[in-house]
């Protein structure tokens, strides 16, 4: 692997008595799509706006590109882009008004027209920003990010509130931006966009990194085993099902029961003559194989949308 | 300074799409302007001068309130923090809104005063250059100081509410609304602390007395060192982020940009001649002129 473009060692920040980060670190190679995945509140937000140069970190270090992105000095900021979480522009703003203008204050020569027709929004050219659906602005706010061609690019959770035809025509963008080799460290929610889009990933859970690894490797912390989901008639101890067979792992949540087998079709049979033994029914079973949630279900005991 | 003319060119192409200027800047300031001359200066002439240097002064003052809710708006709405991210600093985004202020003054200013002059019949120009940089500078001074409460303000609503007591100072008491002269004479000495009172006491002098800019150098030096202070300030205390507040501590730097005006209160109040300037001008300007003796009629020739 190529020297780490992005180094973070121990970063910590806190909002008053609230501990965003307590200790992330991580790196990330040149060319390479890194994923900071978890839940709300997890730290996402917090670590990629300190490597953007947004927030101050209260511990730690972090460079981008050998630079410091707490001094956010203009080599700094036209070395990276980011598309923020939350953010806008003016609603009588044209689009290619747009481009021309972050363009000219990054010092570049705006391929307008180029980055118009590679980001679908040729035909809005001439349109007013506020007259944009959501699916148009992230676009163009993914095309502003890459106004100046920058080295690494930060994107802070790119397809969130966007319904999932528009979310699956960004992931295409974001797949041709991989395949150019860009740096890229995206945070989500989305087990789908993580598992597609990066060559690895960190798992984030309240301010500490609890899993790193490719999607493969982490998928293999499940221990080769299929995931079956069950509601029950009643209510079960989980405990109860860990001595069924092939049951690697066995636990409740938001009242239903998910096991980890090894031996799926055992595990069924076993579980069906149990409730039957003990006067119970079992109303659905879904089975599916291990995704990045079961890593995170595996370690935190809470799915990764609550 | 190259990325403070790109962007002062960005403020101005929104400014141009938004009717809100056209009202506010033009055309709500010229039914003001005949307002105030139908009922003070129905007989046009100097009258029209003097009612001119109030509305002017109105319209500069306009700065302070339409910069300044720009500024929260755009942190409100994290538009602020998109430009965080390009290789520009604070003071970029100042000066790129205090410039397209100044810039989009100018028609409303030209307009007030060839209506004043051709409509209204004003017998004058007055000294057109002091009116101009007078209304320049005057509206960096307001934008600057409108930029500092949003700099200040934690929301929209507290923005307001600061903008509407500072706003009803500046209209009420320093001789835009109501003549200066016609105030209380303890509230005349208030008006020596305000910067408005400055702008439009200049202004009187420029329109009326031709004062030339080496003559108003209290009014220059005044509205420019608070500009200055104020930009200063500005850039100490702003904010790209709405979630930031601004600790109550902080609030004191609004008084801080108000120090030069504080400094010529208490210079003009005991030692200055500004008050009794504006009444001689006021007392001019609207004095009756006693009615011209006609002689009497020749009596008719007598009959042979």
């Amino acid at each position: 692997m190529s020297e780490a473009i992005v180094q973070v060692r121990d970063l910590k920040k806190s909002y008053g008595d609230v501990q965003a980060l307590r200790g992330v670190s991580f790196e990330i190679a040149e060319g390479e799509v890194f994923g900071l995945l978890g839940p709300n509140g997890a730290g996402k937000t917090t670590t990629i706006e300190i490597l953007e140069g947004m927030r101050q970190a209260d511990g730690g270090t972090a460079t981008v590109c050998g630079l410091d992105p707490q001094k956010a000095s203009p080599q700094f900021k036209r070395t990276v882009g980011a598309v923020l979480q939350s953010t806008s522009l003016p609603d009588k703003l044209r689009v290619e008004e747009a481009l021309s203008l972050f363009a000219e204050l990054y010092g570049t020569r705006a391929e307008r027209g180029a980055l118009l027709k590679r980001f679908g929004l040729e035909e809005k050219r001439q349109a007013f920003y506020g007259k944009l659906s959501g699916g148009q602005k992230q676009r163009l706010a993914i095309a502003l990010a890459l106004v100046h061609r920058p080295r690494v690019v930060f994107l802070d959770e790119p397809t969130a509130g966007l319904d999932p035809q528009v979310r699956r025509e960004i992931y295409d963008i974001f797949e041709e931006l991989r395949s150019e080799k860009k740096t890229i460290l995206l945070t989500t929610h989305y087990i789908e966009e993580a598992e597609r889009l990066c060559d690895r990933v960190a798992i984030v859970d309240q301010g500490k990194v609890i899993a790193l690894g490719t999607p493969r490797e982490l998928k293999q912390r499940a221990a080769g085993t299929t995931r079956i989901e069950v509601s029950l008639a009643k209510p079960i101890e989980a405990t109860e099902l860990r001595a069924l067979e092939g049951v690697a792992d066995c636990r409740a949540l938001d009242g239903r029961t998910v096991l980890h087998s090894t031996r799926p079709p055992q595990t069924i049979v076993a579980l069906v003559k149990h409730l039957e033994a003990h006067g119970n029914e079992l109303q659905s079973l879904e089975i599916a194989t291990p995704s990045l949630e079961d890593v995170f279900i595996e370690m935190t005991g809470r799915r990764l949308r609550e | 300074m190259r990325h403070a003319w790109t962007l002062t060119a960005f403020r101005l192409r929104l400014a141009m799409r938004n009717r809100a200027f056209l009202v506010f800047g033009i055309i709500i300031p010229l039914i003001f302007l005949f307002l105030f001359a139908a009922v003070f200066a129905k007989k046009g002439g100097p009258a029209v001068a003097y009612v001119l240097a109030s509305v002017l002064a109105m319209s500069v003052m306009g700065s302070f309130w339409g910069l300044s809710q720009q500024l929260v708006i755009f942190r409100e709405q994290g538009i602020l923090r998109r430009f965080r991210l390009a290789p520009l600093g604070a003071g970029t985004m100042l000066v790129s809104g205090i410039l397209s202020n100044v810039i989009l003054m100018v028609p409303g200013i030209a307009a007030e005063i060839g209506a004043a002059r051709w409509v209204l019949h004003m017998n004058m120009w007055g000294n057109l250059l002091s009116v101009f940089v007078l209304s320049a500078l005057g509206a960096v001074t307001f934008a600057t100081l409108g930029l500092v409460v949003a700099s200040v303000a934690n929301s929209m609503m507290e923005t307001q509410i600061i903008n509407q007591f500072l706003w009803l100072a500046f209209l009420l008491l320093s001789g835009v609304a109501i003549p200066l002269p016609a105030l209380p004479v303890w509230l005349q000495k208030v008006a020596l602390y305000l910067p408005a009172t400055y702008l439009v006491t200049g202004l009187e002098r420029a329109l009326l007395e031709f004062a030339s800019l080496p003559h108003l150098g209290a009014e220059l030096a005044s509205l420019g060192g608070s500009a200055v202070l104020a930009f200063f300030v500005c850039q100490q205390i702003f904010r790209w982020e709405p979630e930031e507040k601004m600790p109550r501590q902080a609030k004191l730097w609004v008084a801080a940009a108000l120090v030069p005006f504080l400094l010529l209160g208490v210079w003009e109040t005991k030692q200055g001649g500004r008050l009794s300037e504006a009444r001689t001008i006021f007392q001019t300007t609207f004095a009756e002129r006693p009615a011209q003796k006609t002689p009497p009629p020749a009596p008719p020739a007598a009959k042979p």
